[in-house]
């Protein structure tokens, strides 16, 4: 009887991803700024200027970040100017 | 002052690699006892049967291969020279690097030999039979036996014994469907496929943009059943969906339907046997239904795009498992697919479109071009939406059949093409939201316009299909290709 082992070869990338903790969301949207994020999906612009006037209502700072399609991902320069730019982000994303 | 020993001449040891199942190995059996009567060390090594060796000979059992593989021996009958004490044994590299002669060329075997009479009587020259040791599967065991594989890709050690089937299940390595397991013969035969270096990285493949190496679309041909020869397609179709005007990304990640629907162009799809007649977009042919699967495969393991976690497609389609067929090039009369996008003509090229499933279209009563031209445009106002234009690509895959009837009025690839843009032209007023009782449609301020149902680049046509048959079919494409620079069909050429 056959005693080695078979080897299979990995199909993979072999990466393995690292997790880390999500920010905790902010207990309170005072003196904050949010991002308002369109990702280029139709009619976003029109619920996010709606989210933008009710959050100013309120007194909370918004920042308007666009990407110009929906169809490719977002550059890492985008998304690190979100992260540093606000302290909380909402994302239309669906139309 | 000091001594010198002088260095023996080393004695050659003449070394025969033969097989029984070879007409010049016997009739070369008498030359080796010429040799050995000569007075040269000589060992020959027997691949299937000794028999036939004169019993006076060194004979040694190879029926393992072993000598034979680490020999590097291609051809049989072989005698090697080996300017070692100890004949070649002590080297257990792979090596063929000491003087040899393959086949019976008797100038040759003389020459190796320092015998000038060697094989008298015999004719000069007789061709060599293909050892044993290279035969297809042989080969590559005895490269992962006895030699090194020189695969990068992690080792998956499994008990003797085990399901490989079931274990590729349970790594998540497939698409739903049983995968061939991945053994490193397997790879090695499927690497044999290409020229191209197993290390050079293709590219990086979304939506994890994980580095992808040529071994590792190998690995995930095998998974896919793909047969060592397909790998240029393999390759091309995954660079081709790699560029990024074809957004691969968007096109795994998106809710739609779409996957890569592979077409492939040229020579190659009739070498490795694809289908472009009967069925073409069916079932049943191993190049048709391994292509797309390798591509989704890589997709998959490499890029990470996996159903309901980053693949977020609401329904799919069965063309997610694989979508690849090739265009029947047998009318000499059309312009083939490749070459309306650049290719130059007799050239091997995949195209990589966005597309869902199939949409079936049945005329046969339609006899004029015009009459087919209406009708096969009102099926393809339903891509996407019959409200929606300027929305989604699409290929129509037109049967002979129906081509015939373009053919025998003299019209090519682009009267058709131009023909049902025009016939695609809608009035706005019956597309804008609200039309027809249907809150789905164009923004009202087009209602006055006349909108053409694709973009100019964003209707293919391809031929294909038995040859009976008036029916055509069309592929949807994906919505993001809505405008051209956010996703468009890619072609590429093969390097054969």
């Amino acid at each position: 009887m056959n005693t080695k082992p078979v080897i299979l070869h990995d199909p993979t990338s072999e990466a393995t991803p690292t997790t880390r903790p999500r920010r905790p969301p902010p207990d309170s949207l005072d003196g904050k700024t949010v991002a308002l994020f369109d990702i280029g999906k139709a009619r976003a612009g029109e619920f996010l200027d709606h989210l933008e006037a009710r959050l100013r209502a309120r007194g909370v700072s918004t920042a308007r970040f666009a990407k110009p399609t929906n169809a490719k991902p977002a550059t890492t320069r985008l998304l690190g100017d979100i992260a540093t730019g606000a302290d909380a982000v909402v994302e239309a994303l669906a139309d | 002052m000091s001594s010198v020993t002088p260095t023996a001449t080393p004695t050659p040891h003449f070394v025969a690699v033969v097989k029984d199942d070879c007409e010049t190995c016997q009739l070369i059996g008498p030359v080796l006892g010429e040799i050995a009567a000569a007075g040269h060390r000589l060992t020959v090594y027997w691949q299937d049967d000794g028999t036939f060796l004169d019993p006076a000979l060194v004979v040694v059992d190879d029926r393992e291969l072993v000598h034979s593989f680490r020999l590097g021996v291609e051809t049989v009958p072989t005698l090697i020279r080996c300017d070692s004490e100890n004949g070649p044994e002590t080297r257990p590299s792979r090596r063929t690097d000491q003087p040899r002669a393959a086949g019976w060329i008797r100038s040759e075997w003389r020459a190796l030999t320092g015998l000038p009479g060697l094989g008298d009587g015999l004719p000069r020259y007789r061709p060599g039979c293909g050892s044993l040791s290279v035969e297809p599967g042989v080969a590559e065991a005895l490269q992962v036996r006895h030699g090194h594989t020189g695969i990068r890709a992690r080792d998956i050690r499994l008990d003797p014994g085990a399901d490989l089937v079931e274990a590729c299940f349970d790594r998540g390595w497939t698409d739903g469907l049983p995968v061939v397991p991945p053994t490193p013969e397997r790879v090695l035969r499927m690497l044999a496929g290409t020229r191209r270096n197993p290390g050079e990285i293709v590219g990086d493949v979304p939506p994890n943009l994980a580095p992808c190496t040529v071994e590792k679309v190998a690995i995930n041909a095998v998974l896919a059943g793909c047969r060592p020869e397909y790998m240029p397609v393999v390759l091309t179709a995954l660079e081709a969906a790699l560029d990024p005007g074809f957004t691969l990304h968007g096109v795994t990640c998106s809710t739609c339907f779409s996957s890569p629907v592979v077409i492939v162009n040229g020579p190659i799809a009739k070498r490795i046997g694809m289908n472009a007649g009967l069925n073409a977009l069916g079932q049943g042919n191993r190049a048709n239904a391994t292509i797309g699967r390798a591509l989704n495969l890589v997709v998959r393991n490499v890029g990470g795009g996996r159903p309901g976690e980053i693949d977020r497609a609401t329904l799919g389609s069965p063309g997610k498992v694989g979508f690849c067929f090739a265009e029947d090039e047998t009318d000499g009369d059309w312009e083939p697919l490749s070459v309306s996008r650049g290719i130059s003509a007799g050239r091997s090229a995949v195209t990589v479109f966005a597309g869902d499933g199939i949409q079936g279209v049945t005329d046969q009563k339609a006899r004029t071009p015009g009459e087919l031209t209406r009708s096969l445009a009102m099926a393809l106002i339903a891509v996407g939406h019959p409200k929606l234009c300027e929305w989604a690509p699409a290929v129509l895959v037109l049967s002979p059949e129906h081509h015939a009837i373009y053919r025998e009025a003299g019209w090519g690839r682009r009267r058709i093409t131009g023909a049902l843009h025009r016939a695609l032209l809608r009035h706005g007023s019956d597309l804008v939201s609200g039309a027809g009782g249907v809150a789905e449609g164009m923004p009202l301020s087009r209602k006055d316009e006349k909108i053409p149902k694709f973009h100019p680049e964003a209707l293919l046509v391809v031929r294909a299909g038995g040859p009976a048959g008036l029916f055509s079919a069309i592929l949807a494409g994906w919505p993001g290709g809505r405008l051209l620079e956010e996703s468009h069909p890619v072609t590429l050429e093969i390097d054969e």
